[in-house]
C-alpha cells in the first residue's frame, strides 16, 4: 500500500456541524476511493474554530502559534486537501478565507483539492463557483471538477444512488480526488534554509548579466 | 560584545493619555536617548530611516552626524538603512563623510525596507527588493573599495569614471550588517561577503532567528570567511523592567495591547512567550538575553528596542538607566565569561585598520584599490 496524506480543512462552527458532517462523509468516500487504488490514505481534520483567535492573532504579528503552524504545515505537507465551508453572505465564512489568507504563497500549488459548502438553502449552491473556485485557483491549487454543496434539505432526503443527490455527488467527487491523489507523486516540500541557493546563483537571477555574478565573486575575493 | 539600543523614531500617542509627541519632541527625545547612551557607557545607538508618517527618522546621516559631534565613544549606526530606495551613491557619499566627522565611530545596517509605497516614491519597485539590495549592494562595496568605478545595472544610470568622495577614513570602508527579518537570501548575501547579520529577533519567534542566523553562520564558512562560530552576529531584544516584575507587566500592559505591531492581538503573556520580548524585573532580563546565544551562538552584538508603543521619555530614560546601570554590567561579564576563544568582536574602525595592514603585509595591494583592503572579512 502507498501512503498519502489527505487533510480536511472545515470552517464549520456548530458542535456538531453540518459542515463538519460533510466533512467527513467526503473524507470517508475518498478514503473509500483511495483504497482499492493500493493507497492507504492518513486523515487529518483541521477545525479551524480551534484556531480562529490564533488565525486573527497570525494577521496581527504575520507569525503563527505553534498549534496554528501544526494546522499550516499539514494542509502545506498533504497529498490531497477537502476544504469545506459554510456559505455566509453569499460567499465562504471569513473563518474560512482567514486561514487561506495566512497560508504561505504556493502552499496549495498544484494540490489536488476537494471544494464543498453548506447552507441553509440550495440558493447559495453557485457560491462553490463564483467565489470558491475562484479562490483555488488563484492559490494554484488543482481543483476536482465535482464540488458539493449541501443544502439542510439534503440532510433529509433518501434518494441514495439518485443522479444528482448528495450521496451520488459526494461519491463523484470523491472518485475524482481520490485518482487525482493517488496519480500524483507525494509531496517533499523544500526548504530554502536546509537547501540554500546559492549567491552567485541568486544574484545571476535578479540581475540582467549587467554585473556578472563571477566578477562579483572575484571583486571579493581580491 | 557591544550593547545599545535601536529606535524606530515612530511618533506614537502615548495610550495612557492619548497625547502624541510632536515631530520636534521625538527627535530631540531620539538625540537624548543616544547621549544618555554613551553616558551610561552603552556603546552603540542605531536609527531607523523611514520615509513616511508616523516616523521621523528620515535622514540619519543629520542626525548621527550631530550626535557624533556630542558623543566621544559611542558607535553609530543603523537600522536599517534602505539599501533598495536610496540611491548606493548616496549611501557611500554619505557615511563616508560620517565616517570622518565621527572619527570612524559608525557602522551600518542594510535593509529592504517594507513600506510598499515608499517604493514608487523613490522610483522603484517592491518586487524588486532582493534585486535591488543584491545590486546596491555590489555598486556600493565598490564605491568604497575602488577610487575609480565604471558601473552599469538594471536600476540606475551607469558610471563611467566615477569616484566617491570623501574616501573612506583611513581607507577602511565602514562595516556593515544584513539586516532582515524574514529573507534567506539576506542571510546568503551577508555570508557571500563575510559582512555581519543582524536578526530582527522581536517580532517573531526565536525558532526563526535560529534558522536565519543558522543559516548564515553556515554559508559565512561554506564562503571561506572562518568558522561558523566566527562569523558576525547581532541580534535586537525588547525589554521592559521594574524592579518588582508584576509593576513591570502592569506598567506595560497598555502600551503592548495597543502598540502599533502586535497590539489588539495576543496577549502580553504569549507574546512574552512567543518572542523574545521580555517584560519583567532586571534580573529575568538579564537571564532571558543571556539566553539568546543558547539559539543563536555567541554573538557580537545586542541592540535593545525601548522607546517604542508611545512610552513616554522620562519612562524611557529609566529604562535605558536599568539597562545601563544593572543589566548590561552583568550581562558584558557573563557572555565574556562564556565566549569561546576564536571568537570575534564586533569590528570597528580600529580592529579594520589592523585587519588591513595585517592584509598588506601579506600580500602586496592591488595598484587599481589604492591602499584600500580586498575585504573587511577576517584574512583567511
Amino acid at each position: 500500500m502507498t501512503k498519502r496524506r489527505l487533510v480536511v480543512v472545515t470552517a464549520g462552527l456548530g458542535q456538531p456541524s453540518a459542515t463538519r458532517l460533510l466533512a467527513d462523509r467526503l473524507a470517508a468516500a475518498t478514503e473509500r476511493h483511495l483504497r482499492p487504488a493500493g493507497v492507504d490514505p492518513a486523515i487529518d481534520v483541521i477545525e479551524l474554530r480551534a484556531h480562529a483567535q490564533d488565525l486573527t492573532n497570525h494577521l496581527l504579528t504575520g507569525f503563527p502559534t505553534p498549534r496554528l503552524r501544526e494546522a499550516i504545515d499539514a494542509v502545506v505537507a498533504a497529498d490531497g486537501l477537502i476544504a469545506v465551508s459554510p456559505i455566509f453572505s453569499a460567499s465562504y465564512s471569513g473563518l474560512f478565507k482567514l486561514f487561506f489568507d495566512v497560508l504561505e504563497r504556493d502552499g496549495l500549488a498544484g494540490k489536488p483539492v476537494l471544494i464543498a459548502a453548506t447552507a441553509g438553502t440550495a440558493r447559495h449552491s453557485l457560491a462553490l463557483d463564483y467565489a470558491l473556485r475562484p479562490l483555488f485557483a488563484y492559490l494554484n491549487a488543482s481543483v476536482v471538477p465535482t464540488a458539493v454543496f449541501a443544502a439542510a434539505e439534503d440532510w433529509g432526503r433518501t434518494d441514495e444512488g439518485l443522479d444528482g443527490s448528495l450521496a451520488d455527488r459526494i461519491e463523484r467527487a470523491a472518485r475524482e480526488l481520490a485518482g487525482a491523489v493517488a496519480a500524483r507523486e507525494t509531496v517533499k516540500a523544500s526548504d530554502p534554509f536546509d537547501e540554500p541557493v546559492p549567491f552567485e546563483q541568486l544574484f545571476g537571477s535578479v540581475s540582467t548579466g549587467a554585473a556578472p555574478a563571477s566578477g562579483l565573486r572575484d571583486e571579493i575575493e581580491r | 560584545m557591544q550593547f545599545g539600543i535601536f529606535t524606530v523614531g515612530d511618533v506614537t500617542p502615548d495610550p495612557t493619555t492619548g497625547r502624541a509627541p510632536t515631530e520636534h519632541e521625538r527627535i530631540e527625545a531620539m538625540v537624548t536617548l543616544a547621549l544618555k547612551a554613551e553616558e551610561l557607557g552603552l556603546d552603540v545607538f542605531a536609527t531607523g530611516e523611514h520615509h513616511n508618517p508616523p516616523f521621523v527618522p528620515s535622514s540619519p546621516t543629520t542626525m548621527l552626524g550631530y550626535i557624533a559631534a556630542r558623543t566621544e565613544r559611542l558607535i553609530l549606526s543603523t537600522a536599517t538603512t534602505l539599501i533598495t530606495t536610496n540611491d548606493p551613491v548616496k549611501i557611500a557619499e554619505d557615511y563616508a563623510m560620517l565616517q570622518h566627522l565621527a572619527g570612524g565611530r559608525i557602522d551600518l545596517m542594510l535593509g529592504r525596507g517594507n513600506t510598499g509605497p515608499v517604493y514608487p516614491w523613490f522610483g522603484q519597485d517592491i518586487r524588486n527588493g532582493i534585486a535591488l539590495a543584491y545590486e546596491n549592494y555590489g555598486l556600493l562595496r565598490r564605491l568604497w573599495r575602488e577610487a575609480v568605478v565604471d558601473w552599469e545595472g538594471r536600476f540606475r544610470t551607469p558610471l563611467v569614471g566615477f569616484t566617491s568622495t570623501p574616501r573612506p577614513l583611513d581607507s577602511v570602508p565602514p562595516f556593515v550588517w544584513h539586516g532582515s527579518i524574514r529573507s534567506p537570501e539576506i542571510a546568503e548575501q551577508a555570508a557571500y561577503y563575510g559582512d555581519g547579520f543582524f536578526a530582527n529577533h522581536i517580532f517573531w519567534p526565536k525558532e526563526h532567528t535560529q534558522r536565519m542566523v543558522g543559516l548564515y553562520r553556515r554559508r559565512f564558512e561554506h564562503y571561506g570567511h572562518g568558522r561558523a562560530d566566527q562569523a558576525i552576529v547581532g541580534l535586537g531584544g525588547q525589554v521592559f523592567m521594574r524592579p518588582n516584575s508584576q509593576d513591570a507587566i502592569r506598567e506595560f500592559r497598555p502600551y503592548f495591547d495597543n502598540a502599533p505591531v502586535y497590539g489588539h492581538g495576543p496577549s502580553l503573556e504569549d507574546f512574552t512567550a512567543e518572542t523574545p520580548l521580555t517584560i519583567g524585573s532586571p534580573q529575568q532580563v538579564i537571564d532571558r538575553t543571556l539566553s539568546f546565544r543558547e539559539y543563536v551562538g555567541d554573538y557580537q552584538r545586542q541592540l535593545f528596542l525601548i522607546d517604542h508603543a508611545g512610552l513616554p521619555l522620562t519612562t524611557v530614560l529609566e529604562q535605558l538607566e536599568m539597562l545601563g546601570e544593572l543589566v548590561v554590567p552583568v550581562l558584558r561579564r557573563e557572555f565574556e565569561a562564556r565566549r569561546p576563544a576564536g571568537v570575534p568582536e564586533a569590528p570597528t574602525h580600529a580592529s579594520l585598520i589592523a585587519a588591513s595592514a595585517a592584509a598588506d603585509a601579506e600580500e602586496e595591494p592591488r595598484p587599481e584599490v589604492e591602499t584600500i583592503p580586498a575585504t573587511v572579512a577576517a584574512p583567511r
